[in-house]
């Protein structure tokens, strides 16, 4: 082996009563049983010098530092207050005491072990063989037809029926595994049509009211012209995540915009779904199902923060930018005959992120 | 009855001879006692990952405790004011309690966060090593799929830990991963109906993340790192080629004593910065972003790191819905592309890879010495490619706060990574390659003709040529080795070595080495300066 050049001569044979052995040498005999050759092994510190005494002060100043700042960390643990109170107050230094005193014993003790490791404990160069790549095709050959031969006294090939038999009994088997797994999670995505309704869609018959975040209706008169408000479903839950695809933007449109939109909804065919100059879109992006909810008042676009689609809504809630490719849905909405927004049905397509089967 | 004596000093041998008659485990534990490892600062990197993922399990034990897996409405009434009397979760109330109301949880939490980050921005550095140096190849491809495989598990890890306290913005981040398992064809409402058992959000999702938080997904990890970390053994580590370093041995340490306690020591130093970071540094303020509500998102809402390369590709893709006009019609949205294809196909390159450039360099032996990035210019150049497209992908994923920061137009960064995504990827290769091929060239220039002095020297015939000192004693021409080439003088040892001390010296300053049968080089002898007369005194 070319790496062994450094190797001494032969050694006579290894004797381990032979009372000269120094303990090393038992080691390093163990070592070479283990195709270990130590090549240099040298102190790196003369015992009793200077340097010795200097970093042995150090390792234990590391450790005694170990000592002090976790006790700090049991002091400020127990005894400093910790509940949170409003405003500024002694608990806000509370973690940042606790992870400076944690963080500084643990970095003492880690900086101590490795000092004492890397400068006071020998320095070495060992050289040990590889002995994958040297494939020992013999043997090799022993494992592969030992394995055959399990194969021959099993007798799969003389009885061929028990093979079928086995491989028919154990699919059916490993289809019992999976199928209380796939069974019991699968559930139809189908069902009550979910997809495609939201809260707003007609109960018994009568139209949803809008409401606010807080459940009051609203009155056309409570949106300012180019104001925009977020409303929800009527209903039980109405506000809450139960239905999530519910949240919807109600906008008064200034005049000249509402015109715009007006016209842009009679060529998608939505000529009646607006109510004056109030306009209903889903605020559930059809990207990605993040509301989109930045309104910019000047251009009348809305931008969902998520992956910055951005939807005209003078143009129907056009996507003019970003990855989304779909318009946000339009609910038809009117005022009921006591004066509050409702909606005139469910929204006419489906609401939030795309998917293969929409209709 | 006499008793014996008990001699100390004859425990040790005694018990270990117990032992063995009854385990048989001398042999094998000198073995494992006698194992050498190589030695580099980069073959810490795995460790790293390693370490923080052992804080991971401590301190997410902890969590456990006190975290409830529930979506159930409460009111919540703990220590922290301005959320008191607000209808959330009973997951988002005990993570608020874990923050407020237990004491030092504030501490495990941001550790917890903060070691995950550090799992995984450890897997990435480490796998870029094993990359640059060709540590992949045979017989190591099992290896590397298991490495790449735990990215992606150590990523499942983070993604469903960071869904669990079901504030603001992790509700927004499970609501982009419903919308992403929506968009697969054919089977994407049924896969997203089965895990949410429904329509988005439902109300078993976060009993189901927690059991693969807690259980599913650690398990695996421990598994996959178990099998990683043996193999390493079995295999025995990659070494960087050097003086009576082969293919075919390990030069190091051996494993006990010194090795291993720098390893302890490691472990102690990750530990505390993980706690330095947990203790001072704010992480995932989930009280700021409050309880999940459909309807609430706020600007710059970024998810983690190591999600944000798919945020950007999200961003970046363009609106391009397919249409498939069979019957009803069936659609196959633009999401799918960067979220599922995308990581489909990064996965897939990074398991070939290893094989792939063993068929296309037909170089199927097994290498146990590692080579220098520069040396395999194409492989550094296709890793620099790699990574040009990761980093495109993360800046983008973070393109409306640096919009927002620098003052740039959303649309312009948004366009800015679509074409940089395109182009930055080949501009990277073609560079590396160049800079590679540079490196080898300038490698083999100081073999051949040495390191520069700069002494500058006038010939008689009056040009100047600098003086080289060759590195070779004789004449004969010096092959590259596959390691370093000392390029400057201090190398060869022109200046003494350092004087050790920090305030004062320590030792005496050691002889400057000299050649062997030079005699030390003696000072010159003091001349007077030669200057202009009138600085003469």
């Amino acid at each position: 082996m070319s790496a062994k050049i450094d190797s001494p001569a032969p050694r006579e044979p290894f004797d381990i009563d032979d009372p000269r052995l120094s303990r090393f040498d038992i080691v390093e005999e163990g070592a070479r049983r283990d195709d270990i050759e130590i090549v240099h092994y040298e102190p790196q510190v003369v015992h009793g010098s200077k340097a010795e005494r200097r970093l042995t002060r150090l390792v234990a100043g590391l450790f005694l530092l170990t000592g002090a700042a976790s006790t700090a960390f049991l002091i400020i643990y127990i005894w400093w207050p910790w509940e949170y109170a409003p405003g500024r107050g002694g608990d806000k230094f509370y973690t940042p005491l606790l992870g400076l005193t944690l963080g500084v014993s643990l970095l003492a003790v880690g900086f101590g072990i490795l000092i004492w490791g890397k400068k006071l404990l020998p320095k070495e160069v060992s050289i040990q063989d590889r002995h994958e790549g040297q494939y020992d095709a013999e043997s090799g050959r022993i494992a592969g037809e030992t394995m055959l031969y399990m194969a021959d006294e099993l007798g799969v090939r003389r009885r061929p029926l028990l093979g079928i038999s086995l491989l028919a009994g154990l699919v059916p088997v490993t289809a019992v595994a999976a199928a209380p797994l796939v069974g019991g999670l699968i559930s139809d995505p189908h069902k009550n049509n979910q997809l495609a309704t939201t809260g707003f869609a007609p109960v018994d018959g009568q139209p949803v009211r809008l409401i606010r975040e807080d459940g009051r209706p609203i009155r056309p008169a409570d949106i300012s012209a180019g104001g925009q408000i977020t409303v929800f479903p009527g209903i039980d839950h109405g506000v809450s995540n139960r239905h999530a695809d519910s949240p919807t933007l109600l906008i008064h449109l200034r005049e000249d915009d509402a015109q715009r939109s007006r016209e842009a909804n009679e060529r998608v065919g939505h000529g009646d779904y607006m109510w004056g100059n109030y306009v209903a879109f889903s605020k559930i992006c059809t990207h990605a199902g993040c509301p989109a909810s930045l309104y910019e008042q000047q251009t009348n676009r809305l931008l969902c923060p998520c992956h910055q689609s951005q939807f005209l809504i003078t143009d129907n809630a056009k996507p003019v930018f970003g990855p989304a490719s779909r318009r946000l849905p339009q609910l038809p909405i009117e005022v009921d005959s006591e004066g509050f927004f409702v909606a005139r049905s469910d929204y006419t397509e489906v609401v939030g992120p795309d998917f293969w089967e929409r209709p | 009855m006499k008793r014996r004596k008990l001699d100390v000093a004859a425990m040790p041998g005694r018990t270990a001879r117990g032992l063995d008659e009854r385990f048989n485990g001398a042999t094998p534990l000198r073995k494992l006692l006698n194992k050498v490892f190589p030695d580099h600062w980069s073959f810490l990197l795995g460790e790293i990952a390693l370490f923080s993922f052992i804080i991971l399990l401590l301190t997410g034990v902890f969590l456990t405790f006190f975290y409830e897996p529930a979506l159930t409405e409460v009111i919540y009434n703990g220590s922290y004011a301005p959320l008191r009397g607000t209808p959330m979760s009973a997951a988002y109330a005990s993570s608020l309690n874990i923050s407020f109301d237990v004491r030092g949880g504030l501490i495990m939490r941001q550790m917890h966060h903060w070691s995950a980050l550090l799992f995984m921005a450890a897997i990435v550095v480490h796998m870029m090593r094993i990359f640059f140096t060709g540590a992949f190849r045979k017989p190591r491809e099992t290896n590397w799929i298991i490495g790449s495989l735990l990215f992606w598990v150590g990523f499942l890890a983070g993604f469903t830990g960071y869904s669990l306290p079901d504030d603001g913005l992790s509700g927004t981040g499970l609501r982009i991963a419903s919308a992403i398992m929506l968009s697969i064809p054919v089977i994407g409402t049924w896969v997203t109906s089965a895990i949410f058992d429904g329509e988005f959000p439902g109300t078993i999702i976060i009993s189901r993340f927690f059991i693969a938080h807690v259980l599913l997904i650690p398990a695996l990890l421990v598994a996959l790192i178990s099998v990683h970390v043996g193999l390493v053994f079995t295999q025995k580590h990659t070494q960087w080629p050097g003086p009576g370093r082969t293919n075919n041995n390990v030069v190091g340490e051996r494993m006990f004593p010194r090795y291993i306690i720098k390893q302890g020591g490691f472990f102690m130093v990750i530990f505390g910065v993980i706690a330095l970071m947990g203790g001072l540094f704010q992480i995932n303020p989930i009280w700021y972003f409050g309880p999940y509500e459909a309807w609430v998102v706020s600007a710059a809402s970024q998810p983690d790191w190591y999600v944000m390369f798919l945020d950007g590709s999200t961003r970046l893709m363009p609106a391009w819905e397919i249409h498939i006009p069979i019957g009803d019609g069936y659609v196959i949205p633009p999401l799918f592309w960067p979220t599922v294809v995308l990581p489909g196909i990064l996965v897939g390159l990074a398991v070939m890879y290893p094989f792939l450039e063993a068929r296309r360099t037909k170089d199927y032996r097994s290498h146990n010495l590692l080579q220098r990035p520069r040396d395999n210019p194409s492989r550094t150049g296709v890793g620099a490619m790699a990574l040009t497209f990761y980093i495109v992908l993360t800046l983008s994923g973070a393109n409306d706060v640096i919009a927002d920061k620098f003052h740039i137009s959303l649309n312009a960064m948004t366009w800015a990574g679509r074409i940089g995504l395109l182009i930055l990827p080949p501009l990277a290769y073609y560079i590396t390659h160049r800079i590679c091929l540079g490196l080898q060239q300038h490698d083999r220039e100081v073999l051949a003709h040495g390191v520069e002095t700069g002494i500058i020297r006038r010939l008689p015939d009056g040009r100047f040529v600098e003086v080289h000192q060759p590195l070779s004693s004789g004449h004969e021409e010096l092959e590259y080795a596959g390691w370093v080439v000392p390029k400057k003088m201090n190398r060869l040892g022109a200046l003494g070595p350092a004087i050790r001390g920090f305030f004062y010296p320590i030792e005496k300053p050691a002889e400057a080495p000299v050649s062997p049968g030079h005699p030390p080089v003696e000072p010159l002898p003091e001349r007077e300066k030669i200057g202009s007369g009138d600085q003469r005194s």
